[in-house]
């Protein structure tokens, strides 16, 4: 079969503008949808979800975060050292808000500890909290997605 | 003054497209690759001063402590859960327990005054510890309601079975 040429040597020109339209479309929805909160997260926390872990309706006015890491290293600000040692950090924070005429007790210390972590170690950093002068806590957890009890029962068949 | 004429008046300009694709191209990549999908969080506040005074003898308090406690195996796998004296044999069955302790039938400002006190092995995986709360501070309805149960909630002193290492 004989394929008839094309003689049409005008430059093509094609349409550009619907591409760029998406593309303009694709880098504002990408832009919207970045998240700027991410300096609150660490990398080493991994946090357990939850089915009543909520965005909290008011913002929270005083707190300080302490990231809580499967092998016991905790992270508050540009502090980190093994959670036992973290007194000494926490008495610095709560000489700082006394200094800026807050009260400590009003500061609530936001726990984000690894789900894997041991229970027993957020125990202890609650306590070492406690004993600095702090009083109000909030475990932070994530999200289910999946509606209902995650969990597993302990007892075979239960 | 006068205006000079161009020679090129009556020409098409043409713009330059492809330095303008180049960069919105790089700018999508940009926000493609550092796009990350990242999950709702939430709080469950507990105030746990270092020496709370008790207001009352536990025998006069309307609703008295209940107490919680989780046990675990050297891996940190909940193996059993106690709420005062039943053992609930999942999550779900220590919500329904209570609720059915600070429900709707306890009367008006039951789950206000209800208070919790939780315990675990040291051993437990904060996940587990976590569930616990969820199970114990509220449940979720059908419509996706939350309905709150218990809202004092404190954890007990911790024993740490290496304290002596």
């Amino acid at each position: 079969m004989r394929l008839a040429k094309k003689h049409d040597s005008s430059i093509l020109e094609g349409d550009l503008t619907p591409m760029i339209d998406m593309t303009f479309q694709l880098i504002a929805f990408f832009m919207v949808l970045i998240n700027f909160t991410q300096s609150e997260s660490n990398d080493k926390v991994q946090l357990p979800d939850s089915e009543l872990a909520k965005p909290p309706e008011t913002v929270l006015e005083n707190y300080r975060i302490i990231h809580l890491a499967e092998d016991g290293t905790a992270v508050m600000g540009t502090k980190e050292e093994y959670y036992k040692g973290m007194r000494t950090a926490l008495d610095l924070q709560y000489r700082q808000i006394q200094f800026s005429g807050e009260q400590p007790a009003d500061t609530t210390i936001v726990i984000r500890a690894h789900k894997n972590a041991k229970g027993g170690m957020v125990q202890e950093l609650i306590q070492i909290c406690q004993e600095a002068g702090f009083e109000s806590f909030a475990l932070r957890a994530e999200e289910n997605v999946n509606n209902g009890f995650k969990y597993i029962s302990p007892v075979p068949g239960g | 003054m006068k205006i000079r004429n161009s020679d090129n008046a009556g020409e098409k300009i043409e713009l330059q497209m492809t330095p303008m694709i180049d960069i919105v191209f790089q700018l999508l990549v940009f926000f493609i690759m550092t796009f990350k999908i990242v999950s709702m969080e939430g709080d469950f506040n507990i105030r746990m001063p270092a020496a709370a005074p008790q207001a009352a003898p536990p025998e006069q308090m309307e609703f008295p402590p209940m107490k919680l406690y989780l046990s675990a195996d050297a891996n940190g796998t909940l193996t059993g859960i106690q709420l005062n004296e039943s053992q609930p044999t999942s999550f779900q069955a220590l919500n329904q327990e209570i609720q059915k302790l600070v429900g709707t039938d306890s009367g008006p400002g039951a789950r206000e005054t209800a208070e919790i006190e939780i315990g675990f092995d040291y051993d437990l995986r904060y996940e587990f510890v976590i569930g616990a709360v969820t199970a114990v501070s509220g449940t979720k309805t059908t419509s996706g309601d939350v309905v709150k149960l218990i809202e004092k909630i404190r954890f007990n002193t911790p024993e740490n079975p290496n304290a002596g290492e």
